[in-house]
Protein backbone atom coordinates (compact mmCIF):
# COMPACT_ATOMS: atom_id res chain seq x y z
CA UNK A 1 0.00 0.00 0.00
CA UNK A 2 1.55 2.96 -1.18
CA UNK A 3 1.49 6.32 1.16
CA UNK A 4 -0.45 7.89 -1.09
CA UNK A 5 -3.59 5.57 -0.59
CA UNK A 6 -3.03 6.20 3.10
CA UNK A 7 -3.37 9.70 2.58
CA UNK A 8 -6.78 9.50 0.87
CA UNK A 9 -8.45 7.02 3.51
CA UNK A 10 -7.24 9.01 6.06
CA UNK A 11 -8.69 11.86 4.15
CA UNK A 12 -11.89 9.86 3.91
CA UNK A 13 -11.94 8.91 7.83
CA UNK A 14 -11.65 12.82 8.74
CA UNK A 15 -14.03 13.76 6.41
CA UNK A 16 -16.85 11.12 7.22
CA UNK A 17 -16.26 11.26 11.46
CA UNK A 18 -16.21 15.02 11.41
CA UNK A 19 -19.01 15.09 9.50
CA UNK A 20 -20.56 12.47 11.61
CA UNK A 21 -19.56 13.93 14.98
CA UNK A 22 -21.29 17.46 13.43
CA UNK A 23 -24.70 16.11 13.57
CA UNK A 24 -24.42 13.61 16.80
CA UNK A 25 -22.28 16.23 19.23
CA UNK A 26 -24.86 17.70 21.60
CA UNK A 27 -23.08 20.93 22.12
CA UNK A 28 -23.71 23.70 19.43
CA UNK A 29 -20.12 25.10 18.91
CA UNK A 30 -18.10 21.45 19.24
CA UNK A 31 -20.32 20.52 16.66
CA UNK A 32 -19.29 24.10 14.32
CA UNK A 33 -15.91 22.90 15.03
CA UNK A 34 -16.21 19.37 13.86
CA UNK A 35 -18.13 21.04 10.92
CA UNK A 36 -14.97 22.94 10.49
CA UNK A 37 -12.58 19.45 10.82
CA UNK A 38 -14.83 17.56 7.73
CA UNK A 39 -14.77 21.39 5.35
CA UNK A 40 -10.63 20.90 5.88
CA UNK A 41 -10.80 16.92 4.72
CA UNK A 42 -12.93 17.81 1.65
CA UNK A 43 -10.22 20.76 0.45
CA UNK A 44 -7.26 18.67 1.22
CA UNK A 45 -9.59 15.92 -0.61
CA UNK A 46 -9.30 18.49 -3.53
CA UNK A 47 -5.44 18.98 -2.98
CA UNK A 48 -4.94 15.25 -3.40
CA UNK A 49 -7.24 15.08 -6.20
CA UNK A 50 -4.87 17.95 -8.03
CA UNK A 51 -7.34 20.95 -7.78
CA UNK A 52 -5.34 23.38 -5.74
CA UNK A 53 -7.49 26.04 -7.14
CA UNK A 54 -10.87 24.39 -5.75
CA UNK A 55 -8.95 23.68 -2.50
CA UNK A 56 -7.97 27.19 -2.29
CA UNK A 57 -11.37 28.69 -3.34
CA UNK A 58 -12.90 26.25 -0.59
CA UNK A 59 -10.86 26.74 2.21
CA UNK A 60 -11.73 30.65 1.71
CA UNK A 61 -15.25 30.19 1.50
CA UNK A 62 -16.34 27.37 3.54
CA UNK A 63 -13.38 28.33 6.26
CA UNK A 64 -13.07 31.39 6.72
CA UNK A 65 -16.34 32.71 6.05
CA UNK A 66 -19.19 30.40 6.47
CA UNK A 67 -18.08 28.31 9.53
CA UNK A 68 -16.87 31.71 10.79
CA UNK A 69 -20.51 33.07 10.33
CA UNK A 70 -22.29 30.13 11.89
CA UNK A 71 -20.16 30.74 14.86
CA UNK A 72 -20.53 34.40 15.19
CA UNK A 73 -24.18 33.46 15.06
CA UNK A 74 -24.03 30.66 17.70
CA UNK A 75 -22.23 32.93 19.65
CA UNK A 76 -25.60 35.93 19.04
CA UNK A 77 -28.49 33.55 19.43
CA UNK A 78 -28.25 29.99 21.39
CA UNK A 79 -26.50 29.57 24.97
CA UNK A 80 -23.52 27.97 23.27
CA UNK A 81 -22.56 25.80 26.38
CA UNK A 82 -25.57 24.12 27.02
CA UNK A 83 -26.62 20.66 25.69
CA UNK A 84 -28.76 21.21 22.72
CA UNK A 85 -32.48 19.58 23.27
CA UNK A 86 -32.05 15.81 21.96
CA UNK A 87 -34.39 13.93 19.08
CA UNK A 88 -37.07 11.80 20.35
CA UNK A 89 -36.04 8.14 20.22
CA UNK A 90 -38.88 7.71 17.36
CA UNK A 91 -37.75 10.47 15.01
CA UNK A 92 -33.97 8.86 15.98
CA UNK A 93 -34.50 5.39 15.16
CA UNK A 94 -36.42 6.23 11.83
CA UNK A 95 -34.23 9.18 10.29
CA UNK A 96 -30.92 6.50 10.99
CA UNK A 97 -33.04 3.61 10.06
CA UNK A 98 -34.03 5.96 6.70
CA UNK A 99 -30.32 7.29 6.09
CA UNK A 100 -28.75 3.75 6.45
CA UNK A 101 -31.25 2.02 4.00
CA UNK A 102 -30.36 4.50 1.66
CA UNK A 103 -26.94 4.82 1.87
CA UNK A 104 -26.85 0.45 1.51
CA UNK A 105 -29.17 1.08 -1.90
CA UNK A 106 -27.07 3.99 -3.23
CA UNK A 107 -23.72 1.66 -2.74
CA UNK A 108 -25.20 -1.11 -3.75
CA UNK A 109 -26.51 0.37 -7.25
CA UNK A 110 -22.80 2.57 -7.03
CA UNK A 111 -20.76 -0.97 -6.98
CA UNK A 112 -22.65 -2.94 -9.99
CA UNK A 113 -22.85 -0.05 -12.41
CA UNK A 114 -19.82 0.08 -14.53
CA UNK A 115 -18.61 3.37 -15.26
CA UNK A 116 -17.63 4.25 -18.88
CA UNK A 117 -15.63 7.60 -19.37
CA UNK A 118 -13.61 8.93 -22.44
CA UNK A 119 -10.13 8.86 -22.48
CA UNK A 120 -9.04 11.95 -24.19
CA UNK A 121 -5.59 13.60 -23.25
CA UNK A 122 -6.37 15.24 -19.68
CA UNK A 123 -6.57 19.29 -19.29
CA UNK A 124 -4.61 20.59 -16.70
CA UNK A 125 -6.59 21.82 -14.21
CA UNK A 126 -4.76 25.21 -13.38
CA UNK A 127 -5.34 29.00 -12.71
CA UNK A 128 -4.84 29.82 -15.93
CA UNK A 129 -6.99 27.81 -17.84
CA UNK A 130 -9.40 28.09 -15.15
CA UNK A 131 -9.71 31.37 -15.47
CA UNK A 132 -9.54 31.43 -19.50
CA UNK A 133 -12.78 29.47 -19.87
CA UNK A 134 -14.55 31.25 -17.19
CA UNK A 135 -14.28 34.46 -18.81
CA UNK A 136 -14.12 33.04 -22.39
CA UNK A 137 -17.57 34.35 -24.71
CA UNK A 138 -16.31 31.68 -27.43
CA UNK A 139 -18.11 28.62 -27.09
CA UNK A 140 -17.94 26.71 -23.79
CA UNK A 141 -17.21 29.77 -21.85
CA UNK A 142 -18.36 30.38 -18.81
CA UNK A 143 -19.44 34.34 -19.01
CA UNK A 144 -23.31 34.39 -18.89
CA UNK A 145 -23.06 32.04 -15.40
CA UNK A 146 -20.38 34.45 -14.15
CA UNK A 147 -22.55 37.47 -14.56
CA UNK A 148 -25.55 35.84 -13.04
CA UNK A 149 -24.08 34.09 -10.27
CA UNK A 150 -22.64 38.42 -9.38
CA UNK A 151 -26.12 39.46 -9.88
CA UNK A 152 -27.38 36.49 -7.10
CA UNK A 153 -24.55 37.61 -4.79
CA UNK A 154 -25.67 41.46 -5.36
CA UNK A 155 -28.99 40.49 -4.36
CA UNK A 156 -28.55 38.37 -1.48
CA UNK A 157 -26.37 41.45 -0.27
CA UNK A 158 -29.46 43.60 0.18
CA UNK A 159 -31.26 41.12 0.95
CA UNK A 160 -29.45 40.56 4.40
CA UNK A 161 -29.40 44.49 5.05
CA UNK A 162 -33.31 44.53 4.56
CA UNK A 163 -33.84 41.48 6.51
CA UNK A 164 -30.95 42.95 9.41
CA UNK A 165 -32.53 46.26 9.35
CA UNK A 166 -34.06 47.48 12.37
CA UNK A 167 -37.22 49.39 11.49
CA UNK A 168 -37.76 52.61 13.89
CA UNK A 169 -40.59 53.94 14.50
CA UNK A 170 -41.60 57.20 13.96
CA UNK A 171 -42.65 58.73 16.65
CA UNK B 1 -7.59 -1.29 1.34
CA UNK B 2 -7.46 -0.91 -3.04
CA UNK B 3 -6.07 1.98 -4.68
CA UNK B 4 -8.63 5.11 -4.65
CA UNK B 5 -10.78 5.24 -7.75
CA UNK B 6 -14.16 6.55 -8.86
CA UNK B 7 -15.93 4.30 -6.74
CA UNK B 8 -14.02 5.42 -3.25
CA UNK B 9 -15.07 9.35 -3.68
CA UNK B 10 -18.76 8.50 -4.82
CA UNK B 11 -19.18 6.53 -1.22
CA UNK B 12 -17.37 9.17 0.12
CA UNK B 13 -20.14 11.55 -1.19
CA UNK B 14 -22.66 9.45 -0.64
CA UNK B 15 -21.98 9.16 3.19
CA UNK B 16 -21.36 12.37 3.46
CA UNK B 17 -25.02 13.22 2.14
CA UNK B 18 -26.99 11.22 4.12
CA UNK B 19 -24.81 12.13 7.37
CA UNK B 20 -26.44 15.55 6.18
CA UNK B 21 -29.89 13.94 5.76
CA UNK B 22 -29.81 12.74 8.90
CA UNK B 23 -28.49 15.86 10.90
CA UNK B 24 -31.40 17.86 8.83
CA UNK B 25 -33.86 14.75 9.55
CA UNK B 26 -33.05 14.65 13.88
CA UNK B 27 -31.81 18.35 14.54
CA UNK B 28 -34.39 20.77 15.52
CA UNK B 29 -32.26 24.22 15.81
CA UNK B 30 -32.11 26.27 13.08
CA UNK B 31 -28.56 26.69 12.68
CA UNK B 32 -27.74 23.17 13.61
CA UNK B 33 -29.80 22.78 10.21
CA UNK B 34 -27.89 25.27 8.63
CA UNK B 35 -24.87 23.20 9.33
CA UNK B 36 -26.27 19.59 7.95
CA UNK B 37 -27.35 21.59 4.64
CA UNK B 38 -24.00 22.79 4.04
CA UNK B 39 -23.32 19.22 4.45
CA UNK B 40 -25.08 18.11 2.00
CA UNK B 41 -23.98 20.30 -0.41
CA UNK B 42 -20.23 19.63 0.03
CA UNK B 43 -21.12 16.11 -1.29
CA UNK B 44 -22.68 17.01 -4.39
CA UNK B 45 -19.24 19.13 -5.04
CA UNK B 46 -17.20 15.85 -4.08
CA UNK B 47 -19.45 14.08 -6.79
CA UNK B 48 -19.05 16.65 -9.22
CA UNK B 49 -14.93 16.31 -8.68
CA UNK B 50 -15.26 12.89 -8.83
CA UNK B 51 -16.60 12.36 -12.10
CA UNK B 52 -14.53 15.67 -13.98
CA UNK B 53 -11.63 13.44 -12.55
CA UNK B 54 -11.98 10.10 -13.33
CA UNK B 55 -14.35 9.86 -16.66
CA UNK B 56 -14.01 13.94 -18.55
CA UNK B 57 -10.35 14.90 -17.55
CA UNK B 58 -10.31 16.33 -21.31
CA UNK B 59 -12.94 19.36 -19.84
CA UNK B 60 -13.16 21.77 -17.13
CA UNK B 61 -16.65 21.87 -16.52
CA UNK B 62 -16.77 20.12 -12.92
CA UNK B 63 -14.31 23.06 -11.80
CA UNK B 64 -16.95 25.76 -12.70
CA UNK B 65 -19.67 23.55 -11.00
CA UNK B 66 -18.17 23.75 -8.16
CA UNK B 67 -17.15 27.23 -8.16
CA UNK B 68 -20.76 28.71 -8.82
CA UNK B 69 -22.03 26.22 -6.27
CA UNK B 70 -19.64 27.65 -3.66
CA UNK B 71 -20.96 31.35 -3.93
CA UNK B 72 -24.73 30.09 -4.34
CA UNK B 73 -24.19 27.84 -0.74
CA UNK B 74 -22.35 31.16 0.65
CA UNK B 75 -25.07 33.80 -0.70
CA UNK B 76 -27.70 31.04 1.19
CA UNK B 77 -26.11 30.39 4.18
CA UNK B 78 -25.68 34.57 4.49
CA UNK B 79 -29.97 34.99 4.22
CA UNK B 80 -30.28 32.09 6.29
CA UNK B 81 -28.44 33.43 9.21
CA UNK B 82 -30.06 36.96 8.73
CA UNK B 83 -33.07 34.74 8.66
CA UNK B 84 -32.09 33.24 11.93
CA UNK B 85 -31.06 36.10 13.71
CA UNK B 86 -34.03 38.26 13.21
CA UNK B 87 -36.10 35.46 14.11
CA UNK B 88 -33.93 35.29 17.35
CA UNK B 89 -34.65 38.98 17.77
CA UNK B 90 -38.58 38.70 17.68
CA UNK B 91 -38.87 34.95 19.62
CA UNK B 92 -35.96 34.78 21.98
CA UNK B 93 -35.60 31.18 20.44
CA UNK B 94 -34.60 29.30 17.52
CA UNK B 95 -36.13 26.09 17.68
CA UNK B 96 -37.94 25.41 14.45
CA UNK B 97 -41.16 23.95 16.27
CA UNK B 98 -41.33 27.47 17.66
CA UNK B 99 -41.41 29.09 14.69
CA UNK B 100 -44.69 28.87 13.55
CA UNK B 101 -45.97 32.71 13.71
CA UNK B 102 -46.93 32.11 9.38
CA UNK B 103 -48.98 28.73 10.23
CA UNK B 104 -51.77 30.00 12.52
Amino acid sequence: MSISTLIFYILAAVIVGGGLMAVTERKIFRSAVYLLFSLVGIAGLYFYLNYEFLAAVQIVVYVGGIVVLIIFSIFLTAESGQDMKGPGLIRLIFSSLACVIAFSLVYWLLSHHGFTGRNNPAVEASTRNIGRQMLSTSDFGYILPFEVVSILLLAAMIGCIVIALKLRTKT
Amino acid sequence: MTEPGLIHVLVISTALFFIGIYGFLTRRNMISMLMSVELILNSVNLNFIAFNKYLYADRLDGVFFIVFNIAIAAAEAAVAIAIIINLYRKHRSIDIEQADSLKY
